[in-house]
């Protein structure tokens, strides 16, 4: 984590974002990330993102659930304190199925959700910086890093040329921190 | 780029001709405006019954169960009737943000969000009812499977009511994250929008430190789907667990294998009930017609009329399969449901829930807002029959004519249900007032297909051939 320069460039269409995506990626300068107010689609595939694993994690907690839940149960009925309720065999396996499938259902979702925020990196308290405050509103936001300070120029006009409506340069913290979100951070401070 | 196109066959779920910048402002504006008189008047309102469903529910707590009207003969009275009445209309909710979205029903997002809230608070005011029913509420925790001092003693696995307690909680947390999955995003607008320290910081702790970049976004969408597809076979489980609390005895009037198809249908047909009655209101009050619009409606009583005449059929096959079955008990059941001492309530549930729905035949009636607001009251006013129906009139004579019995509830258990009416509208005035009752960014991605200005520069593109089509529709941005 550390505090860095970025090139920020704002687009109010998605028609103007991918041809600009495409031209950073050909550029050679190094794109920190792209923001936008809701799911672009295709968007990850223009960055050339890999398809996420998530499911495949939510694949692994549903068969944990799904173990869990009959193992315990015929653990109890079969070893741990057999009772027989009704004539029925200690081993049920049919009546065992609802609280399986629950569980299987509980363990994938809660899993899940818990990598999801734990790969996004969200979390109550955590604050990022945000590169302009119409992101999440109707603004797509492509932000570059500087990387050798001589070049700065370059990637503004750069970026200009991609037809964004709006381009700045901003110091900004890369990734995130505890925070409160009604408090400027010092180096936010140091900006205005 | 996906295609932007939709038939204009389908009608624009969007109008007004509508901006990111302008769904954002819509949305957010009644989360930012200061509270109206009505609201205050309303939520207070919610409070005071929510106040005397406490004082009802202490009163039981303090005096013991016995100061409900259940007895030996009906032991489950009106505490399941609203628990099963409450499970079924959160039903609703799930049915919109999952199952219409595997089926990719573009309708959904306008209503998504503020359905899946009214699950989330139906399934707490539900889960009350079986807490209070225990009568020692204080040894509630008994259910769990926890190691505990009392002996090696685990609760029966094999058990109806217990697949309950797994199926509800499960479905609770399940619809509770899915929901804040979806609402995350949405406080991330509300948080760089505000202009209000108090507002930015606890909008800020809400949003968990979202901020939208592609990779986050590619996550999101495969979260939503995943949950989505946990949720279907989840809803459809739930319900059905709830109708092996009846089916899995040997009552006459339960003991029946159509139970679970027969309530899923029924849950859906009244959460939809649900669902119309409070959006109805919500677009008047803070003006979201160009959102949730005619269209929106009337698809809804579609779903209204099927699941209605689903219920209505399987009311016909009880009564078929009573006389099929040659069973003298099953016959002499289903006698006395119609034409017994109860058969006001029977014929109040036919009414309402059988009849009542037909109308929606009629496109005229579907697109009328007054009448589906109307009707809407009426089918959750049959639902509620039908699960009194089921529970109480298959009780009240059982096996022994000596403990023959008429049941009818006391004022606990009717301050007990009019509380979680309490619970249920205070829940919801705060998620109409704090909560963006639509869902900002879900909107957002529908409009270039579905907003009625996207689709008017869209229609040239019908007139043309096919390869024209292609390649227009490739170029278009």
């Amino acid at each position: 984590m550390a505090v860095k320069k970025f090139a920020v460039a704002c687009y109010d269409d998605e028609a103007v974002l991918f041809p600009a995506v495409e031209k950073v990626r050909r550029s050679g300068y190094k794109l920190h990330d792209v923001y936008t107010p809701f799911p672009v689609h295709g968007l990850d595939v223009a960055l050339g993102e890999k398809e996420t694993d998530l499911h495949v994690a939510g694949f692994c907690y549903g068969i944990t659930g799904t173990a869990t839940a009959l193992g315990f149960m015929s653990w109890i009925f079969t070893k741990d304190w057999s009772i027989n309720y009704g004539g029925k065999p200690f081993f049920s396996l049919p009546a065992f199925i609802p609280i399986t499938f629950e569980l299987t259902v509980m363990f994938a979702a809660v899993g899940m959700v818990l990598t999801y925020c734990y790969l996004n990196q969200i979390m109550p308290g955590v604050k990022k910086h945000v590169f302009h405050p119409r992101q999440s509103d109707d603004l797509f936001v492509i932000v570059m890093e500087i990387t050798d300070p001589a070049t700065e120029g370059e990637i503004v006009d750069f970026l200009k040329s991609t037809g964004s409506i709006e381009t700045n340069v901003q110091v900004a913290e890369e990734g995130w921190w505890y925070g409160w979100w009604h408090k400027d951070e010092p180096y936010q401070k140091q900006l205005a | 780029m996906h295609l932007k196109y939709e038939s204009f066959v389908r009608e624009p779920l969007i109008n007004g001709n509508k901006t990111y910048a302008q769904v954002t402002e819509d949305i957010c504006r009644p989360i930012e405006q200061k509270p109206t008189k009505l609201w205050y008047l309303g939520f207070i309102f919610s409070l005071m019954l929510l106040g005397f469903g406490a004082f009802s529910v202490f009163w039981e707590v303090y005096w013991g169960i016995g100061t409900w009207g259940i007895n030996r003969t009906v032991g489950w009275g009106w505490d399941i009737t609203n628990f099963v009445w409450w499970v079924g209309i959160g039903h609703a909710g799930t049915l919109i943000s999952a199952i219409l979205l595997l089926f990719r029903q573009g309708w959904r997002t306008g209503v998504n969000r503020a359905a899946e809230a009214m699950t989330i608070f139906a399934v707490m005011c539900a889960g009350q009812f079986p807490i209070f029913h225990m009568g020692r509420v204080w040894n509630a925790f008994y259910v769990l499977p926890l190691p505990n001092s009392r002996g090696a003693l685990w609760p029966n696995f094999n058990s109806a009511l217990l697949w309950d307690v797994f199926a509800i909680s499960t479905y609770f947390t399940v619809s509770l994250l899915f929901w804040y999955s979806g609402l995350v995003p949405d406080f991330a607008t509300i948080r760089d929008r505000a202009k209000t320290k108090l507002r930015k910081q606890l909008y800020g702790l809400a949003s968990f430190g979202w901020t939208g970049t592609a990779k986050n976004w590619q996550r999101f969408e495969s979260l939503s789907l995943v949950l989505a597809g946990l949720s279907t076979p989840l809803v459809l489980s739930v319900h059905t667990i709830v109708s092996f609390d009846f089916a899995t005895s040997v009552i006459p009037g339960w003991h029946a294998t159509i139970f679970p198809p027969y309530f899923v249908a029924g849950a859906v047909f009244s959460g939809f009930a649900m669902v119309q009655t409070l959006l109805i209101l919500v677009r008047k009050i803070y003006r979201l017609e160009d959102y949730i619009t005619i269209g929106h409606i009337e698809a809804m009583n579609k779903v209204i009329v099927l699941t209605g005449s689903i219920v209505g059929v399987a009311y016909l096959t009880e009564l078929f399969m009573a006389w099929y079955s040659q069973v003298i008990y099953e016959q002499q059941a289903f006698k006395w449901r119609v034409l017994g001492p109860y058969w006001w309530s029977y014929w109040a549930m036919m009414t309402c829930n059988v009849v009542s729905p037909q109308f929606f035949w009629f496109k005229k009636l579907r697109r009328n807002i007054v009448f589906t607001f109307l009707l809407s009251i009426v089918v959750n006013i049959g639902m509620w029959f039908e699960r009194f129906v089921i529970i109480v009139t298959s009780l009240y004579r059982d096996y022994l004519p000596s403990s023959w019995t008429y049941y009818s509830p006391t004022w606990t258990e009717i301050g007990f249900y009019i509380g979680t009416f309490g619970l249920f509208f205070t829940c919801f005035f705060l998620f109409a007032k704090y909560f963006p009752v639509v869902a900002i960014a879900e909107i957002k991605f529908t409009l270039k297909t579905s907003g009625d200005n996207y689709k008017r520069e869209m229609q040239h593109l019908d007139e043309k051939s096919i390869e024209e089509f292609i390649h227009a529709a490739e170029h278009a941005h």
